[in-house]
């Protein structure tokens, strides 16, 4: 199988956050399993705290700064995302929203996509099947069935973390199977390429 | 080469004292401003159109027959006539009635609108604006070429047995720009046509500008018009001078903080890097200007936006005598000696009857 991108996207922001830490256990599991598919995989994480500011910008501007610019190609031309997001008041937060609302309305549809999510307590979990799955079906992207929500006892020495490692490692292989039996992605579309000509545009005129 | 001012028209707050022009202020001083473009030496000066608040400008061709009658050389035009939610038979016939007053100095550059809302005011839906500025165009021109027209299409009437009076000036239609910010087939549309081609190049990145050139330019070729170096193509872009540059950001910054489009969201420092805004001293401009060329080719038309945020118009004038003194005889002189001698200079009426008279000759 040839090269694969999986890119990674974290709203978690504090640092060290643990939206981010369960996206690198997302990717890690992910990237074993498409490597054990005869992939060559490469992870591109995107933490959103670093573009706080280019997103608002853009979502004022109407176009993205450089830099925020290549994350989202990063984004877009993926082979796969991964998604995590804190959750605030029973939803994503804003950033995360924020963020895919300057992703091109195109750009993930048919797209293999991992949802996780952290949160203060573990009564915040449907909020990845009420709010964060519906946003990304909204996009067409195809998300995996297993959405992995990691609440403080899941990180916490003093219980078995099996539980958590079982649904990362069930999340990655729907990912990883879904990611193989798609051909490698082409890179983002291109906004300013032709897909008509003048005679085709005239012609969608009504007959005289 | 032409170089000039195009205005949006909005009626803005000043945001250093608070007051916001009256309605008749602004208009009269989009007047004032275009008599200054004239007299410093300027070539062209461009209207927006608009048919919402905050902006003044709705009768484009009023404000520009009052303009003719009082200049002598300055070109009128339009940034953007609205070709999607006008009737094209209007168009035909108010741009003719103003050849005609201005004696051939008009033409006009086509654009879509890009505020939903105001397409069901006057019977559309913007999500037609690509077929509708396809269709409204190709009409718009058989009316300025054709006697007598028998039409039919999609978004307006038919017509039977059609004369557009008056009839262009001298039989010679003026010359069109279509502007689109990134629309590829806006692009393709003037290239089909071998019309001009006028990139907005304000507020957007320059990769925008480009992108859609190089398009249109290729396309241009394609359809025969010449080639692609031939294409006639204008730039907008956004400037703010002071002789000391220091003095311009510290002057510019709280119209630029406060701007419609822009402001609250990038600093000017940012934003002067992302996009062409050049906020500084005449040197500044001139250097910056002179670069566009390194990534748009050889173009026949500057326009520059120096009119809005509320900025106050004795503040405009000032930027009007800072650009007619300094900076466009040095651009002139520097893109005339960097322009080979096949690449046109931008029609003019009298260029484009110097040609038709030319052709007919040849018969």
């Amino acid at each position: 199988m040839s090269r694969r991108i999986l890119a990674v996207v974290s709203a978690g922001l504090n640092q060290p956050s643990s939206s981010r830490l369960l996206a690198d256990q997302l990717a890690a599991a992910a990237r074993d399993e498409l490597v054990g598919r005869g992939a060559d995989v490469e992870l591109r994480v995107i933490e959103l705290r670093e573009y706080a500011h280019d997103v608002v910008n853009h979502l004022l501007t109407g176009f993205p700064p450089a830099g925020l610019r290549q994350a989202l190609d990063t984004v877009a031309g993926a082979d796969g995302l991964i998604a995590v997001t804190p959750i605030f008041n029973a939803s994503y937060n804003g950033l995360f929203k924020a963020f895919f609302d300057v992703v091109d309305r195109d750009a993930l549809t048919g797209r293999p996509v991992l949802i996780g999510a952290t949160g203060g307590t573990a009564r915040h979990s449907l909020a990845l099947e009420h709010a964060v799955r519906p946003m990304f079906a909204y996009l067409r992207s195809v998300v995996m069935p297993t959405a992995v929500f990691a609440a403080p006892e899941d990180w916490s020495g003093d219980r078995d973390e099996s539980a958590l490692r079982s649904r990362i490692r069930r999340a990655a292989t729907e990912l990883a199977e879904e990611v193989a039996r798609r051909p490698a992605a082409t890179g983002p579309a291109d906004p300013f390429a032709l897909t008509t000509s003048f005679e085709e545009l005239l012609a969608g005129r009504d007959p005289a | 080469m032409q170089f000039g001012i195009f205005t949006v028209g909005d009626v803005t707050v000043d945001p250093t004292t608070g007051r916001e022009p009256t309605e008749r202020e602004r208009i009269k001083a989009m007047v004032a401003i275009a008599l200054k473009a004239e007299e410093v030496g300027l070539d062209v000066f461009a209207t927006g159109e608009h048919h919402n608040p905050p902006f003044v400008p709705s009768s484009p061709t009023t404000m520009l027959g009052y303009i003719a009658a009082r200049t002598e050389r300055l070109l009128l035009s339009t940034s953007t006539t609205l070709i999607t939610t006008n009737d094209p038979v209007k168009i035909a016939e108010d741009y003719a009635m103003l050849q005609h007053l201005a004696d051939g100095r008009v033409d006009l550059m086509m654009g879509r609108g890009n505020t939903g809302p105001v397409y069901p005011w006057f019977g559309q839906d913007i999500r037609n604006g690509i077929p509708l500025a396809i269709e409204n165009y190709d009409l718009l021109r058989r009316l300025w070429r054709e006697d007598v027209v028998d039409w039919q299409g999609k978004f307006r009437t038919p017509l039977q047995s059609f004369t557009s009076t008056p009839r262009p000036l001298d039989g010679v239609p003026p010359f069109v720009w279509h502007g689109s910010i990134r629309s590829p087939e806006i692009a393709e549309q003037a290239a089909y046509y071998g019309d001009g081609f006028f990139a907005n190049h304000i507020f957007w990145p320059k990769e925008h500008t480009q992108r859609m050139v190089a398009l249109y330019r290729q396309r241009f070729a394609h359809y025969g018009h010449g080639s692609a170096d031939q294409a006639v193509v204008g730039l907008g872009g956004q400037v703010f001078m002071r002789r000391n540059s220091q003095d311009a950001v510290r002057e510019f910054r709280p119209y630029f903080d406060n701007a419609p489009v822009y402001g609250h969201g990038p600093s000017l420092e940012e934003f002067t890097r992302e996009t062409p805004l050049t906020v500084g001293s005449p040197q500044q401009v001139i250097d910056r200007t002179l670069g566009f060329r390194e990534y748009v080719g050889d173009y026949q038309r500057q326009l520059f936006l120096i009119d809005h945020a509320g900025l106050p118009l004795k503040t405009v004038l000032e930027q009007l005598d800072l650009l007619g003194e300094e900076v466009v005889p040095v651009l002139r002189k520097e893109f005339d000696a960097l322009r080979p001698a096949h690449v046109p200079e931008a029609p003019t009426h009298a260029s484009l009857l110097a040609a038709r008279d030319a052709t007919a000759a040849t018969r």
